[in-house]
């Protein structure tokens, strides 16, 4: 027993550090992919063709491209090449997702929690993704500054950040925020706000609070500048909350706001419009379909599930047309995963809008791939394949849409961060050696 | 020769009315022109489904018509057999997290006396929806605790649970303890032992045997006392004579030796559940002939050393090996997912007709059923999926669903709110003109 445990261990030490190997064997962001079919997804498609990386960015694509000497060349012969999937709403790779202790929470950031080891990167990227955003949770009305991070798997957590995306605070609406699951009339918490007139009632309050305070330091600064000011002229005291409020009011911060009925998000578009601050994307939105208009007039993206419904009432009506309904009603539609799980699979969630909605194959790779660059504001250096874009690239074995398709490689500015055939080889390669490991005394 | 065919249908419209001795049994539907994936049996390029009232009376390229018969044409489509979801909670729950609407667990670990086919909400919204994604049966299961209860096989249509149920009890549901993981990232935590589990199991069949004993005893001797009314081990008497089979939810390597063992030795039916780490003891499974049901595939592997594409390639290594498997959706409002399970382990090495066989005759091999659905065959159920693509893919739409002959219908919940919403933005059209 004890030889097969600790078989066990040295099996796992071992598929442990093939994953870390793997980003050691890049090419240094320089690689050329080889008689791939490119989706490029904003320029229309290449049956057979090539993809030139060079120090990280894309800087060629068409056929019969000569590597240039020492560029790593990678045959995708047969395989379909598309931009790595962007996925706009998730809580990896976070050593916490919500900071429970108080209903308004703005100054908490996730850039401060980032866990560059979280295995969920190595998952994200089996699936053929390689940006993501990495949210606050919903626990609060106003909860916590996001992220948006690189899928570099195996770099400290600086690297992984990506200085490009809009800076952007969640807000939350509806059950979690009211924190429906444990009633206050039922015993449970008695945390404020326990309604939703609460949780509007308390965002607007906060924002109050802050254009309060951006009046305090305006009047200070004026006074300061003044010819004589006076000696007792002290600075209002500084007060971080109010401070990530008046960012979002100054329109440095957006609103990525979790949403969920139809009528909430519209209170919250009328809330950004009383206070002026610019809403980036609402976040799940199961009833969006029911207010594409607004949606469309205020050019407020969504970022949705595909079809994960039904498991809270206000999630009891997000029909699985929704996406593909919004996006042909000038929508703005990506699909997230909201978690570690998902995420590796949110190709087949866009396969699934062309069933529920009819599509096309280049709307559906769109939703998980330059909507939500556009919705994360990276659309300049991610979300297709386009010279100049960085060279984040995921390979799939069958057309990416398809139920019976398969992630077989992921790049992320050229370096090879996922290889299905690497790994493979390697986990053999361990599997021998574990059965070697237990010959001397397991085969009595 | 029109003559000739109308004389031969005349013939043999009053042997079938004879035969059934009435006049609805002979309401004809023929489905032309489909590529006929029967599951068992040769594809048919373009052919005919002739259904006969519930039935499906005979399938080919060249089928005669009945005169009257309804023509359906399916031209362009392909003709599919009826999915069946291998272990689902269709109509045993609604709203995930509002406990008023879920009736799949009952509370305490010893429950072999509930069914869960007497919780079924035959409008449950959820049931039209996996319905119009081709599938037209289920097991639906109770779990939770230790013995959960008995699962039965409905259709997925029908007014009342009575119209539903196609066979109850199929199964007895017991769980042997699930992998914990608390994340990914994170070392399996420590759990209960299933020989535990197997040993408390091997005392409820003896008790159960027992009171058999005493039971048949009192019936022989008057003088010997009756024993009271014991529900739970009158539930287990038709496990442990060997009857009712055990459909054990049982997911680690260990646990899964063990529960061969414990099978064998009490001679008893079972079919095993979930069976995440199956692919490391794939040959003893088969030698013990125990077929498996998968659970959801939309799932992180039970351990990271497993490998991150564990549960994705499961299927393909215990198919490979000679087991009989069978996918399912784990769920209620991702029933209609089932084929997709089915496609992803065909993505990591299953034979693409092996995952088709596996949502649709393997279940119902596995069920007991493969002599009324589960193919399309002379003589089966009329269960009947018109696709315009390959089933399980997630692109190919549905069609047309046959329940039992009966055409389904396909509205649901999705389509009624899209619908009725569709409206609002037709009214903006027309404003905006």
């Amino acid at each position: 027993m004890k030889e097969a445990d600790m078989n066990k261990k040295v099996l796992a030490f071992f598929l442990g550090t093939i994953i870390t190997i793997i980003p050691c064997f890049s090419a240094g962001g320089n690689l050329l992919i080889k008689n791939g079919t490119i989706l490029t997804v904003t320029k229309g498609s290449l049956p057979k063709g090539d993809i030139l990386i060079v120090g990280g960015v894309i800087r060629q694509i068409g056929e019969n491209i000569e590597a240039p000497e020492g560029v790593r060349v990678i045959d995708a012969s047969g395989k379909y090449v598309i931009p790595g999937i962007i996925d706009s709403h998730t809580h990896i790779a976070l050593s916490g997702t919500n900071e429970m202790g108080e209903a308004i929470t703005p100054e908490v950031n996730m850039s401060e929690v980032i866990q560059a080891e979280d295995l969920s990167i190595f998952t994200a990227l089996s699936g053929g993704v390689t940006m993501v955003h990495t949210m606050h949770g919903s626990g609060n009305p106003i909860g916590g500054q996001n992220i948006t991070l690189k899928m570099k798997w195996g770099r400290p957590a600086e690297e992984l950040i990506v200085p490009q995306a809009y800076k952007t605070l969640k807000f939350a609406l509806g059950e979690n925020p009211k924190q429906a699951s444990r009633p206050a009339f039922g015993g449970g918490s008695q945390r404020y706000p326990a309604s939703r007139m609460g949780v509007n009632a308390i965002i607007r309050k906060k924002l109050l609070e802050a254009k309060n305070y951006m009046l305090q330091w305006e009047r200070y600064l004026e006074a300061k500048k003044s010819k004589n000011p006076p000696k007792t002229l002290f600075p209002p005291r500084k007060d971080l909350r109010l401070e990530a409020l008046a960012e979002l009011l100054r329109g440095n911060l957006l609103a990525r706001c979790h949403s969920y009925r139809a009528d909430e998000s519209l209170e919250f578009i009328d809330l950004s419009k009383e206070f002026g601050f610019k809403i980036a994307c609402f976040e799940h939105i199961p009833e969006a379909f029911k207010i594409t208009r607004e949606l469309r007039r205020e050019g407020i993206g969504i970022s949705v599930f595909l079809d994960n419904w039904a498991y809270k009432v206000e999630a009891s009506e997000g029909i699985a047309y929704s996406a593909a309904y919004c996006t042909r009603n000038g929508v703005l539609v990506s699909i997230n995963s909201d978690g570690g799980e998902r995420i590796r699979r949110l190709f087949n969630d866009a396969g699934k809008a062309m069933k529920y909605g009819g599509l096309t194959e280049e709307e559906a790779l769109k939703l998980i791939t330059i909507n939500p660059a556009i919705q994360l504001g990276v659309e300049k250096i991610a979300g297709s394949l386009e010279v100049g874009k960085h060279g984040d690239v995921a390979v799939f074995n069958e057309h990416p849409l398809s139920a019976y398709t398969r992630c077989e490689m992921t790049i992320v500015e050229g370096d090879v961060y996922f290889d299905r055939n690497q790994y493979l080889k390697e986990r053999e390669d361990a599997e021998k050696r574990g059965k070697d490991m237990k010959k001397p005394g397991g085969e009595k | 020769m029109k003559k000739r065919i109308l004389f031969f249908s005349l013939i043999i419209g009053l042997t079938v009315s004879a035969f059934f001795g009435t006049e609805e049994a002979t309401t004809y539907i023929a489905i032309k022109g489909a590529h006929i994936i029967p599951v068992v049996g040769e594809d048919i390029p373009e052919g005919t489904i002739l259904i006969n009232g519930n039935r499906i009376e005979g399938l080919g390229k060249d089928i005669p018509i009945p005169p009257g018969a309804k023509i359906v044409d399916a031209s362009g489509l392909y003709a599919y057999p009826g999915m069946i979801d291998g272990y689902c909670y269709l109509g045993l729950s609604e709203i995930g997290s509002i406990a008023a609407t879920n009736d799949y667990r009952e509370t305490g670990r010893i429950n072999p006396q509930v069914k869960a086919t007497e919780a079924l909400r035959p409008d449950s919204m959820h049931i039209p929806i996996a319905r119009a994604n081709g599938i037209t049966a289920a097991l639906v299961a109770p779990s939770g605790g230790f013995i959960a209860g008995q699962s039965g096989l409905i259709k997925l249509t029908g007014w009342t649970p009575e119209e539903m149920v196609i066979r109850s009890p199929v199964a007895m549901q017991v769980e042997f303890p699930a992998m914990i993981r608390a994340g990914f990232r994170r070392e399996e935590a420590p759990r209960e032992e299933a020989s535990k589990q197997v040993v408390e199991l091997k005392d409820w069949l003896n008790k159960a045997r027992y009171y058999q004993k005493r039971k048949e005893a009192a019936a022989r001797n008057l003088l010997l006392p009756f024993p009271e009314f014991d529900e739970t081990l009158e539930s287990l008497l038709p496990v442990a004579n060997g009857d009712l089979p055990l459909m054990i939810s049982v997911q680690a390597e260990k646990d899964i030796r063990a529960a061969i063992k414990f099978v064998q030795e009490e001679k008893l039916k079972a079919i095993f559940y979930g069976v995440s780490q199956g692919w490391k003891v794939a040959e003893e499974i088969k030698k013990a002939d125990i077929p498996v049901v998968f659970g959801s595939l939309n799932n992180m592997p039970p351990s990271w050393e497993d490998g991150y594409d564990s549960l994705y390639r499961n299927p393909s290594v215990l198919q490979k090996a000679g087991v009989k498997i069978a996918f399912s959706s784990q769920s209620a409002s991702s029933a209609k997912d089932l084929p997709y399970h089915a496609a992803k382990a065909a993505a990591f090495g299953l034979d693409k007709r092996e995952a088709l066989n596996a949502v649709t005759i393997y279940p119902a091999q596995i069920f007991g059923v493969s002599d009324i659905m589960g193919s399309l065959e002379k003589g089966k159920l009329a269960n009947i999926v018109l696709a315009d693509g390959d089933l399980l893919e997630l692109r190919t739409s549905v069609h047309k669903v046959f329940i039992e002959g009966k055409e389904a219908d396909l509205s649901n919940r999705f389509t009624e709110l899209l619908d009725k919403f569709k409206k609002r933005d037709e009214e903006r059209k027309l404003e905006e003109k």
